[in-house]
């Protein structure tokens, strides 16, 4: 009793108070910014061993970018990334940071469907369905219900069956061994049959494109209504990003 | 027969030879000196795998003395439509490396006693086995039933199918199917040619052990280059694996608490190990420690800062750690529900090959960092903790031993921080041709052996990863014998096995 009374005493209180102000410090890698001096872009390209970057100008595709940061350290003037964190959006274009650009990314409101805030505006359950991935973002996904980052208390929240769901979230490339359970379970889901792609494998296949074991096709068949980057991505991208997918403020 | 030095090349954790130092066998000779082997204590199989060979196939044999410290590299060629005698036959430890071997081309098992398939890959040909019509084993009886779960599971976690046979409560049998996290890794790694291409790769074979995978790689890489890391490169990697043991094991913890419903320990642990992971990402940038190993080089090196701030961490850390773990230990709820359940003898661990936590929790001795010691570990002379139970409460205390263990070992390394030397840059190195590397590291899951062929041209022809949970999926198949069904979810958090590192 004492011992479980100290323990409390201890522990006080865990929780992050304000998780759509909390900032992370550098060295994280989160959103990156590409200034517009010259470099030989071609060998900033060479370098990406994903084929995130792109050409004439210089653009890093957050989609495909595993965050290791190989090119900001080869080009530390032109490409330097930033610690912000809220780097989720609803359309696979803003995914792509262009040079000059320095501006926030964000979930584009007129383009998330009516129901979903309609029928989720203060309570989501989602289902999550881990298709080859590497147990990274499964970890930080089931990292942003502990005690400190405790999305639940947003009405956000994962449930052991895709009936009892509103949508899921995919991540990992999606092997050919587990493409059929991932239709199966999308098709359990009621409406709205939310789709979130969460990590840079499940948004465009990172490292794992180029293998025959693996299957994009579900991924090229239905409308993702967020992606959620990084390699991992961190609990904070992931709950303001699903935060910015349900409500409005 | 032959005397072990011409059956076998007697090599060091990350040492390379050519390809042509290693004996070939006859098939015959290869099975029975290596299931002989298996059958004592001191040796076990690290990996078996079989490479192309000349349009046929090449089987190696890697087997770990733990008393003296070395690997016993043999091999052998079996001819063209030959069906292989099974070593699992003879000894149960090698049967997920012939179950893997037989889903390549042109190998065929005469007696292996379980030849189910494994990862599913696409054959060249096309064929391919469908997950839907794994054979399992079935018992009949009207007072039977079967239950499925997955490959989808309740939690937030990788996918896999158990199938249990259960009488009432009871559990006669567990058969695990796994293979939906087959990636193609290592076929990649050979096909992708950067270095960097495949240190990513390396970084995710599994994604909560990356510490583990890209240090395996880094010494298989550098060995290859033939170049010898920087003692802070070494130091360094130690770390990171010394901090991701602690971490993991921590949540391992708070999962555990869980699954005996015992909140506070759920809450608790989970929250302890955020300042681990967030440490690292302020070292390294990222949580799990990713895009900080590389061959040869180390991308964040460890400063006098750093230590500051990492014994500050581990005061705090520790203060809080030590008392819940008390707390945990001591609670009759939840010794009750931790002793003698999913228990596992000593015996049965030997005969399945186990290592690691499963395997140390039964009190065998195999532990990398001490038997074949890497990096910084060659000056901590680190000392296993093993405990003889062999059931989850063993599993369990392992684990908080062992985040003690790793403390104590972090703070001694604290305070002396080797001098940050040459990095060096191995990309677009070239590396030794036509030879063989084997590296063995001590995940927090246990023993992770990596191993590496290149070819004429001094390109890496065959990349093989294994995960230590390719050894002890079986262990809890076997451990949930006997018990209650309501039980598996505890036994299996005090495994906490890897898919994808399974599958790869």
């Amino acid at each position: 009793m004492f011992r479980t009374l100290s323990v409390f005493f201890h522990n006080g209180r865990q929780f992050i108070p304000s998780i759509r102000s909390a900032e992370l410090r550098e060295p994280f890698r989160g959103r990156p910014v590409i200034t517009t001096i010259r470099i030989d872009e071609k060998k900033a390209a060479a370098l990406c061993p994903v084929k995130a970057i792109g050409t004439a100008p210089l653009s890093i595709d957050m989609g495909r970018c595993l965050f290791c940061g190989e090119c900001a350290r080869a080009f530390p003037e032109k490409i330097i990334f930033t610690a912000d964190h809220k780097i989720s959006a609803n359309k696979r274009e803003d995914l792509v940071i262009h040079a000059g650009n320095d501006l926030p990314v964000h979930v584009d409101r007129y383009a998330v469907r009516k129901e979903i805030r309609s029928v989720c505006g203060r309570s989501m359950k989602l289902r999550q369905v881990s298709a080859a991935g590497d147990n990274s973002t499964e970890w930080e996904l089931g990292a942003s219900g502990n005690v400190q980052f405790d999305m639940g208390r947003f009405g956000i929240e994962f449930v052991a069956s895709p009936r009892h769901a509103d949508g899921i979230v995919i991540t990992g490339p999606v092997s050919v061994n587990m493409a059929r359970a991932l239709q199966i379970c999308h098709d359990s889901t009621p409406s709205p049959q939310i789709i979130i792609l969460a990590g840079t494998d499940a948004i465009s296949g990172g490292i794992w494109n180029g293998s025959s074991a693996i299957d994009r096709s579900f991924i090229d068949r239905h409308k993702v209504d967020l992606y959620i980057p990084g390699n991992p991505p961190h609990p904070l991208t992931i709950i303001n990003g699903i935060l910015d997918l349900m409500t409005w403020d | 027969m032959k005397n072990r030095k011409q059956s076998a090349a007697e090599i060091k954790n990350g040492e390379t030879i050519p390809l042509s130092a290693v004996p070939v066998l006859r098939y015959g000779e290869f099975a029975e000196m290596n299931s002989s082997l298996a059958s004592g204590e001191g040796f076990h199989c690290s990996h078996m795998f079989a490479a192309e060979h000349e349009k046929g196939q090449r089987i190696f044999c890697i087997m770990a003395d733990d008393t003296n410290g070395t690997l016993l590299v043999s091999s052998a060629v079996p001819g063209r439509g030959e069906v292989l005698k099974s070593l699992t036959a003879m000894h149960p430890s090698f049967h997920p490396f012939e179950r893997a071997m037989a889903e390549t081309p042109g190998i065929k098992y005469a007696d292996h006693p379980w030849p189910k398939p494994l990862r599913y890959p696409e054959s060249p040909t096309g064929e391919k086995h469908r997950m839907e019509d794994y054979p399992f084993f079935q018992i009949k009886g009207e007072d039977l039933h079967e239950v499925g779960v997955g490959p989808i599971h309740a939690g937030v976690i990788e996918p896999g199918h158990f199938r249990f046979i259960c009488n009432g409560e009871k559990v006669l049998h567990l058969e695990i199917q796994l293979g939906y996290q087959h990636r193609g890794a290592e076929e990649l790694l050979v096909s992708k040619k950067g270095m960097m291409e495949k240190v990513m790769l390396a970084e995710s074979a599994a994604g909560d052990t990356t510490a583990g995978n890209a240090s395996a790689f880094a010494l298989v890489y550098e060995s290859l280059a033939g170049a010898k890391p920087d003692s802070h490169v070494s130091y360094c990697r130690t770390l990171a694996l010394e901090l991701e043991r602690m971490a993991i094991h921590t949540g391992d913890l708070a999962a555990l608490s869980g699954d005996v419903a015992y909140q506070l320990g759920n809450a608790v642990f989970g929250r302890l190990r955020t300042p681990i992971i967030n440490y690292t990402q302020s070292w390294s940038g990222n949580r799990l420690g990713r895009g900080q190993i590389r061959p040869g080089r180390v991308n964040f090196p460890f400063t006098e800062k750093l230590a500051l701030s990492l014994e500050k961490m581990l005061a705090e850390y520790s203060r809080d750690y030590i008392e819940m773990a008390d707390t945990l230990f001591h609670m009759p709820g939840v010794q009750a529900r931790f002793h003698k359940t999913g228990r596992l003898t000593k015996d049965d661990a030997l005969s399945m090959g186990l290592v690691g936590m499963p395997a140390r929790s039964t009190g065998i001795r195999r532990d990398i960092r001490a038997t074949h010691p890497h990096d910084h570990y060659t000056l901590v002379r680190h000392e296993p903790v093993l405990l003889p139970w062999g059931d989850v409460q063993a599993r369990a205390q392992l684990r908080d031993l062992e985040i003690r263990q790793s403390m104590e070992m972090v703070s001694g390394m604290i305070k002396n921080i080797p001098p940050q030397g040459r990095q060096a840059d191995l990309d677009g190195k070239k590396l030794k041709s036509s030879s063989l590397c084997v590296s063995l590291v001590e995940g927090w899951r246990g023993e992770i052996c990596h191993a590496a062929i290149t070819d004429r041209k001094g390109e890496i022809s065959c990349y093989r990863i294994k995960d230590p949970s390719m050894h002890n999926w079986f262990g809890l198949a076997m451990a949930l014998r006997g018990q209650e069904i309501s039980d598996f979810p505890l036994c299996n958090k005090s495994f906490n096995l890897s898919y994808c590192g399974h599958d790869l």
